[in-house]
């Protein structure tokens, strides 16, 4: 009787302690973390606002992201005034003099309502950003996972591969294979990719910054297939793949999640900087860094073309830093430390190659 | 220390064959689309198409294909076709631009980055320390694209304090080079000087901790001379890595964006201007060229952490 007693004993005791997993308690660490829950709050309204953009688009502004209006006139308070004076001058943000249309104004001499182009253009940097840190996340782990695991010339492949592009110039490696796509298309096997598509920059992007997430996790899968619960597998008899994606991918869990993070932040803003020179998302297409790109020609007339994308890009970048800071705190409370590489994905970098 | 430059500099060859490797995959085979045609550009005539296929050789076997490419780069036969410009000749008409911006913005993130650092080391936890923890996280999250058009509305056009981009040679006229280019300079350093602020805190706030400056401490000197001599000493060493990798990446990156943002004639500028004609061969050369400078300044780099940390030609550095 009282064996089969003792296996409740553990939850007894655990009512005086609650009983909470490891994720609930690290979800308890990040909610007691204001700056981090506000940031996030903001990120939250910012995913809203460009997933509103087809709700102002038809309702508020009727026009598209890319529907020129260039000889049209607005009423604004019985005034007519051209969207594009003959001096090829965009109209300034009318608010809602004219109903809700040109709220920002118009974007250049094509006239095209500046608002909405900034609702979408979010979209699109959001889900080149996105897109991007998940494919070089994912590309990451594998390589990092064979890698560390099997070790010996594998290794010394991937590792060398990984220091050689790491120590590149990555946003001149992105431009050149920004410009020649752009003008080629690309073909990989059955994959058919014309010069526009939005699959190019990302596919860039995740492709340039690999290093940057595969290098750490390498470091750690190391570290992780030197432990016990390894060696316990190995005994038990499971092979490399249960091993890598099994027993050690799981334990890689929180980092993956902070670097995710992270990596859409750093990737957003290497969008916006391949697109700011032409070698990212392609016209008529907007994203934040081709309407500063485009803005930034009518500086002096309406200079709040350049800044407010520029202000949604740091907003969101800031955002999503602060909210993968304050992960990498409530996941491993121990690394505290490490709090201070702030800049995106960028680490202290030691002597390579 | 010998024959760790040796090494390192037969590493270093390696990385320049596999770096020229990688461009031209980038060039001529990655793409889908006849690479005469894409040389060529947008508005190329049929005969122009023609006379490039000729002159590249791209019947030829890739290796082949491959030789050609690194001789046209670099016997300064590269050019552009419309108009038909050398590549080279306004590479090199561009560095003085390129560099001044890359140096002066490094001379100046590397004074504030360290200085902001220090202070806020030895004020730790204080008002100051904190205060210039949050210049240094809104410096690191200012992107250069809205920086810089900030600056330029605010401090060119509206109070007209500075002149309107563009770059003037030291040679003609030095303070017209100070004054055009202390915005860039700025634009350029504001993220690294929150960056190394931060770096250099957090070493700084390490070696405080270690057993050494208990003995500096103990032997009496004062606690100036512990923190100069000792603390700031070693924390120094990985900087000099840091600064060294982040320089090349200057040179070849942010340098671009900036460049194009203040009109400053240089080597980025020039690859910018290129990539918005979708015109290749300037970008080919900058690529190139670009990638070199920096596989070279990263090899001086390690060269130079060799020297000052013994530990890392010994080969028994944790890293």
């Amino acid at each position: 009787m009282p064996a089969a007693a003792q296996p409740e004993a553990p939850t007894a005791v655990g009512g005086a302690v609650p009983d909470r997993g490891p994720w609930s308690q690290a979800a308890r660490r990040f909610l007691r973390n204001r700056t981090a829950v506000a940031f996030l709050g903001l990120f939250v309204l910012i995913v809203l606002f460009v997933l509103a953009a087809p709700l102002w688009a038809d309702n508020v502004a009727h026009t598209g992201p890319n529907e020129t209006h260039t000889l049209e006139k607005l009423t604004i308070d019985g005034e007519k005034r051209d969207v594009v004076n003959p001096e090829g001058q965009p109209i300034g943000p009318v608010g809602f003099g004219a109903g809700g249309k040109f709220f920002l104004g118009a974007d250049s001499r094509l006239g095209r309502d500046e608002m909405v182009r900034l609702m979408y253009g979010g979209r699109t940097s959001l889900l080149v950003g996105f897109g991007s840190a998940l494919i070089t996340v994912s590309l990451a782990i594998v390589l990092a996972l064979l890698a560390g695991y099997y070790r010996g010339w594998v290794d010394t492949v991937i590792a060398r591969t990984l220091d050689v592009l790491w120590s590149l110039p990555v946003l001149l490696i992105g431009l050149a294979l920004g410009v020649v796509l752009a003008v080629g298309g690309l073909k990989i096997g059955p994959l058919e990719l014309s010069g526009g598509s939005l699959w190019i920059p990302i596919l860039i992007i995740s492709f340039v910054t690999v290093p940057y997430v595969a290098r750490p996790l390498r470091g750690e899968v190391l570290a992780l297939s030197e432990k016990e619960f390894v060696e316990a597998a190995v005994a038990q008899g499971a092979g490399p793949l249960r091993l890598m994606f099994g027993e050690i991918l799981p334990n890689l869990g929180s980092t993956i999640i902070v670097f995710f993070t992270l990596t859409i932040a750093n990737n957003m803003l290497f969008e916006a900087g391949l697109s700011f020179l032409g070698a990212g998302v392609q016209p008529p297409n907007s994203s934040w860094g081709t309407m500063i790109s485009i803005g930034e020609g009518l500086l002096t007339t309406q200079p709040l073309l350049a800044i407010i994308p520029g202000v949604m890009i740091m907003l969101t970048v800031l955002a999503l830093n602060i909210v993968g800071d304050g992960l990498r705190d409530a996941l491993d409370p121990r690394s505290k430390v490490r709090l201070e590489a702030h800049a995106g994905v960028v680490e202290p970098r030691g002597a390579s190659v | 220390m010998g024959r760790f430059i040796a090494r390192r500099l037969v590493g270093m060859l390696v990385v320049l064959f596999a770096v020229s490797v990688l461009v031209f995959l980038i060039f001529n085979v990655v793409p889908n689309s006849p690479p005469a045609q894409r040389l060529a550009g947008k508005n190329a005539t049929p005969v122009l198409v023609k006379s490039i296929e000729e002159e590249w050789g791209f019947d030829d076997s890739l290796p082949q294909q491959y030789l050609s490419m690194m001789e046209k780069v670099f016997t300064g036969e590269l050019t552009s076709y419309e108009p038909r410009i050398p590549v080279d000749e306004t590479i090199v008409e561009g560095i003085p631009a390129t560099l001044s911006l890359s140096i002066g913005a490094g001379v100046i993130w590397l004074f504030f980055g360290l200085l902001l650092g220090y202070v806020s080391a030895i004020r730790a936890g204080g008002w100051l320390d904190k205060l210039l923890t949050g210049v240094s996280i809104a410096g690191i999250s200012i992107p250069v694209f809205l920086l810089a058009p900030v600056l330029i509305y605010f401090l060119t056009y509206k109070i007209e304090l500075f002149p309107n981009g563009g770059y003037v040679p030291i040679t003609e006229d030095p303070w017209g080079w100070f004054t055009h280019l202390i915005l860039p300079w700025f634009t350029v350093a504001v993220l690294s000087i929150g960056f190394y602020s931060r770096v250099l805190r957090s070493n700084m706030l390490d070696a405080m901790n270690e057993d050494y400056v208990r003995t500096a401490r103990a032997k009496g000197l004062s606690e100036r001379k512990v923190m100069t001599r000792h603390v700031l000493r070693n924390s120094l060493i990985p900087i000099v890595t840091l600064f060294g990798l982040d320089f090349g990446a200057t040179v070849a990156g942010t340098a671009i964006i900036t460049e194009k943002l203040y009109s400053l004639q240089g080597v980025g500028l020039y690859a910018a201007e290129a990539a918005e004609k979708f015109e290749l061969p300037p970008i080919m050369g900058v690529t190139l060229y670009g990638a070199f400078f920096v596989v070279f300044v990263n090899a001086l780099v390690d060269i130079a952490y060799a020297y000052l940390d013994p530990r890392v030609r010994l080969g028994t550095s944790a890293q």
